[in-house]
């Protein structure tokens, strides 16, 4: 029974699968099952955002010392939906002389790249699209795709502050890309293989609790800021600074194209707190629960880090935010990537 | 109300040595107030900076008034370290109302003395950018005037 | 790891690269933080600050003009409206300079009371200043929200007192309007009692918080001949070193009964004017005990005709509003209205030297330095 619960969506996976292929050629079957499971995915982020957005709107409430929605339906949980049906409702505007490919485009760009990196992401063991043995280093390149579609975003609306804003956010993304490879490289040092099964796998020792944030601080806290920083939440979110004259580059944008954005960031933003469970804390590995529900878990405990440093801390000037990841976590980047290679040198000079 | 002062005799007769045309008029509301030329002004604004035994170097505030016959202009001035205060006055004309400006002694008469211009009419030669600063540019008339009304008419 | 906060790009010196070109950004007059409606025409290289030009007048109302039609009283109400955040500052001025002109006594409790309502209106008006600071430095209204949670408590007494919150209308020439009702002291011991915490939980928020003390020490230097040239008054002032206020220096009713210190730091930034203001809320908490512990029995104000004269004359009245130095310069003509009453509104005059201020700063710092001086456009434009 414990096995079923624990297995349930590979197990319902399989069903699936047999059940189309007992009436369909090899091929339309698996076609279709995989058309299945990126939709199931689909629904999936886009509840799990919903559930996000609400969350933050509430925790962030109370640490101001007031409640936050409460009011469409009950404890207000269908807030995210009439927000949605809001920002569906409303005129699809597009700026005259704006180039309206490339302005289209852009959210497509955002979100696709947003929801690729949730094919190499593990919910559990035998839960994940795709097992790629590249799986951290697809993860970050595609992850990386975003600034593209910022500056299409900037460019496409035909603003001149749009397109500072977005140049300013494609830097900002470009340059903490580096301190986050650099502290990936020390857990892939431990692990030895860069697919995210493996790495969950290798935190499997000293009975399922050698989580690799005990042998790797220094990357966690490398790898936090700088995720912090690429998706452009506080202490770093510059592009939503009523302060900032330069406007973000997504101020032409209203409506659906708007809820494209918005998703692209929240699925973002969940995609890359699921690779810092997966780095650090051990994916899916965990007593008693289904291994699914431990993930959420850790990605959600992850996430109300973040609402806790956007209810507290103020925002950096854009100088000293290119000076933080050029002249702090960049070398402790490095540092700590040195630190491993020594460690697993003297490890293995003293165990083997 | 209690307003420390030294006694008006002191304060005012050291202006006055230095500069025999001014006139002290009544001491209102415990402040020494004396009158001065309109074209002795800033010298004496400089002598009372500058002069170490009364070193008035905060312009607290600088008002206009309508008399019907006149327009006034008060300057208030107060020493933060020796803890006492003046008041200066000149005189000048409705009709050509025109003064020296004393931008150059303390910065603080640059907004202050806009607003008179854009209020009372006042002009003050020398200032650096006398502009309206209430109003808008091109509006017409100087409304703390005693003689200006709201027009009648709404504007179309 | 922190962020160094001294790692601030210092205003330059020598002459900015010639070959970017200048691009000229207007912030304003509607904008989420000009704290009002307010105009700042920015030339920028880059992104820094080479020409800032000040435009303000959006919200003038001709109030000076209004106060030569109407009676004294009426006039009360005029200048709730002036620096809306500090009313019963505003009324006292104009209530010291009428009754300076038409030479009324007012009665010891009407003065206990009045520096009561007054301190208490210091604290509600920096709790703004603090948190919309705050906000504009980036903090997600956090500190905001904490800092109006307390000002509602203040709001809320002064609503027991005179049934309004914020346009109050309470100190009146001759006194105050209504006597204190006896539910106020104990509310207003309750809340001092608990006041200290809440204060340290401003700070606790704030003042140690490496990235809020990044964005605002060192920035928007004010030097102290400077501040003394453009007279700037209040905090900003006493934040550049100089200790002027006005309740220690020239003590008007009877701020010389009470022991409390003037705040100062030596800092000149945005980081010291904020820290002054928080130093201060901690000394009004003391004069608002020593006022509670005093309070004398007696009339609250003197008797007086609604539509008393003024006879001729000239008459200044100035006090220490939480802004700085608020001050009333009333002619009078023997009518029952005064002839010219003229306001010297403190956020005037302090945004004499912004434009200076902003200087060789980035954009975003121009927020921070504007929000540090902490105006309010009913008073700068009246």
């Amino acid at each position: 029974m414990s096995n079923f619960i624990n297995n349930f969506f590979p197990i319902a996976a399989n069903w699936i699968g047999t059940a189309l292929a007992s009436f369909l050629p090899g091929w339309i079957a698996n076609i279709i099952q995989i058309v299945i499971s990126i939709s199931f995915f689909f629904v999936f982020g886009t509840i799990v955002v919903m559930s996000l957005v609400y969350l933050e709107r509430r925790i962030i409430a109370f640490m101001q010392d007031r409640l936050g929605p409460n009011r469409v339906g009950p404890q207000g949980l269908l807030q995210p939906i009439a927000d949605v049906l809001k920002l569906f409702s409303k005129e699809d505007i597009v700026p005259t002389n704006a180039d309206p490919i490339v302005f289209k485009l852009s959210t497509i760009v955002m979100v696709v790249s947003a929801l690729l990196v949730y094919a190499v992401i593990p919910f559990g063991p035998g839960m994940i699209i795709s097992d790629l043995n590249i799986g951290i280093l697809y993860a970050i390149a595609i992850a990386s795709l975003t600034a593209i579609g910022m500056l299409m975003a900037g460019w496409g609306s035909n603003n001149k502050y749009a397109l500072l804003g977005a140049m300013r956010a494609a830097a900002q993304v470009i340059s903490y890309e580096i301190p986050l490879v650099f502290s990936v490289i020390g857990v892939v040092m431990i692990t030895g293989s860069l697919s995210t099964v493996s790495i969950v796998h290798g935190q499997a020792a000293w009975s399922g609790w050698r989580w690799n944030i005990i042998l790797q601080p220094i990357g966690f806290v490398v790898y936090f800021i700088a995720a912090t920083a690429e998706l452009n939440r506080t202490p770093f979110d510059l592009m939503e600074a009523e302060s900032e004259i330069v406007a973000g580059y997504h101020i032409e944008y209203s409506g659906v194209r708007f809820a494209l954005f918005f998703l692209a960031e929240y699925l973002n933003a969940f995609a890359v707190a699921a690779l810092g469970a997966t780095l650090f804390f051990g994916g899916w590995l965990g007593p008693f629960l289904p291994p699914y529900v431990w993930f959420l878990i850790k990605t959600y405990m992850l996430f109300f880090v973040f609402y806790w440093m956007r209810g507290t801390l103020p925002r950096v000037r854009i100088d000293q935010l290119m000076g933080l990841a050029w002249k702090y976590l960049l070398p402790a980047a490095l540092a700590n990537v040195v630190i491993t290679g020594v460690g697993i040198w003297v490890y293995q000079v003293l165990i083997a | 109300m209690s307003n420390p002062t030294t006694a008006a005799g002191p304060l005012a007769a050291k202006v006055r040595a230095a500069f025999p045309r001014v006139e002290l008029r009544d001491v209102d509301y415990g402040i020494p107030s004396l009158l001065v030329p309109v074209e002795n002004l800033v010298d004496v604004c400089q002598h009372v900076k500058s002069t170490p035994e009364l070193d008035f170097d905060y312009l607290a505030s600088v008002t206009a008034i309508d008399y019907l016959d006149r327009i006034d202009v008060v300057y208030q001035l107060r020493s933060l370290k020796l803890r006492h205060d003046l008041a200066l006055r000149i005189e000048v004309d409705r009709d050509e109302a025109v003064a020296p400006s004393v931008t150059g002694v303390w910065r603080a008469a640059d907004f202050q003395e806009r607003e008179i211009y854009d209020l009372m009419g006042v002009t003050f030669t020398g200032h650096p950018n006398l502009k309206r600063i209430l109003l808008y540019d091109e509006f017409d008339g100087h409304p703390l005037r005693k003689d200006w009304h709201l027009p009648a008419e709404p504007r179309a | 790891m922190s962020i160094d906060p001294r790692a601030v790009v210092d205003p330059p010196t020598e002459p900015l690269n010639e070959e970017t070109e200048q691009i000229v950004v207007n912030m304003g007059p509607q904008h989420p933080s000009t704290h009002g409606v307010f105009r700042m025409i920015l030339t920028l290289s880059g992104e820094t600050i080479v020409k800032a030009e000040i435009v303000m007048g959006y919200l003038h109302r001709g109030v000076e003009k209004q106060c030569e039609e109407g009676t004294f009283v009426h006039n009360i109400t005029a200048t709730d409206r002036l620096d809306y955040l500090s009313a019963m500052s505003n009324n006292l001025a104009f209530s010291m300079a009428a009754e300076a002109l038409a030479g009324i006594e007012v009665p010891e409790r009407a003065w206990y009371i009045r520096t009561i309502v007054c301190e208490l209106q210091r604290l509600a008006s920096h709790c703004v200043a603090i948190g919309t600071f705050g906000a504009d430095v980036g903090t997600f209204f956090t500190p905001l929200s904490y800092a109006f949670r307390d000002r509602e408590r203040i709001l809320d007494m002064f609503n027991m007192i005179c049934g309004a919150r914020m346009t109050v209308s309470y100190v009146r020439p001759g006194g105050v309007a209504l006597d204190l009702p006896e539910e106020f002291i104990p509310a207003c011991r309750y809340f001092l009692d608990l006041y200290p915490q809440k204060v340290d939980e401003y700070e606790t928020l704030l003042t140690k918080n490496e990235i809020f003390k990044a964005r605002s020490v060192g920035i928007g230097i004010l030097p102290p001949e400077k501040a003394l040239s453009y007279a700037v008054s209040g905090p900003s002032l006493r934040a550049s070193g100089i200790g002027y206020d006005l309740r220690k220096d020239q003590p008007y009713g009877i701020y010389d009964r009470f022991d409390f210190e003037v705040q100062t730091a030596t800092g000149c930034d945005c980081f010291s004017r904020y820290i002054v203001r928080i130093r201060e809320m901690r000394e009004s908490a003391k004069i608002i005990k020593q006022a509670l512990d005093h309070l004398p029995p007696g009339p609250h104000t003197a008797k007086l005709s609604r539509n008393f004269r003024a006879p001729e004359g000239e008459a200044f009245s100035r006090i220490e509003a939480p802004k700085g130095e608020l001050g009333f310069y009333m002619v009078g003509d023997g009518s029952i209205a005064p002839y010219r009453c003229k306001i010297r509104a403190p956020s005037f005059i302090n945004l004499g030297p912004l434009h200076e201020m902003l200087l060789g700063w980035k954009v975003a710092d121009a927020v921070a330095i504007l929000g540090s001086l902490d105006i309010v456009l009913g008073e700068v434009d009246r």
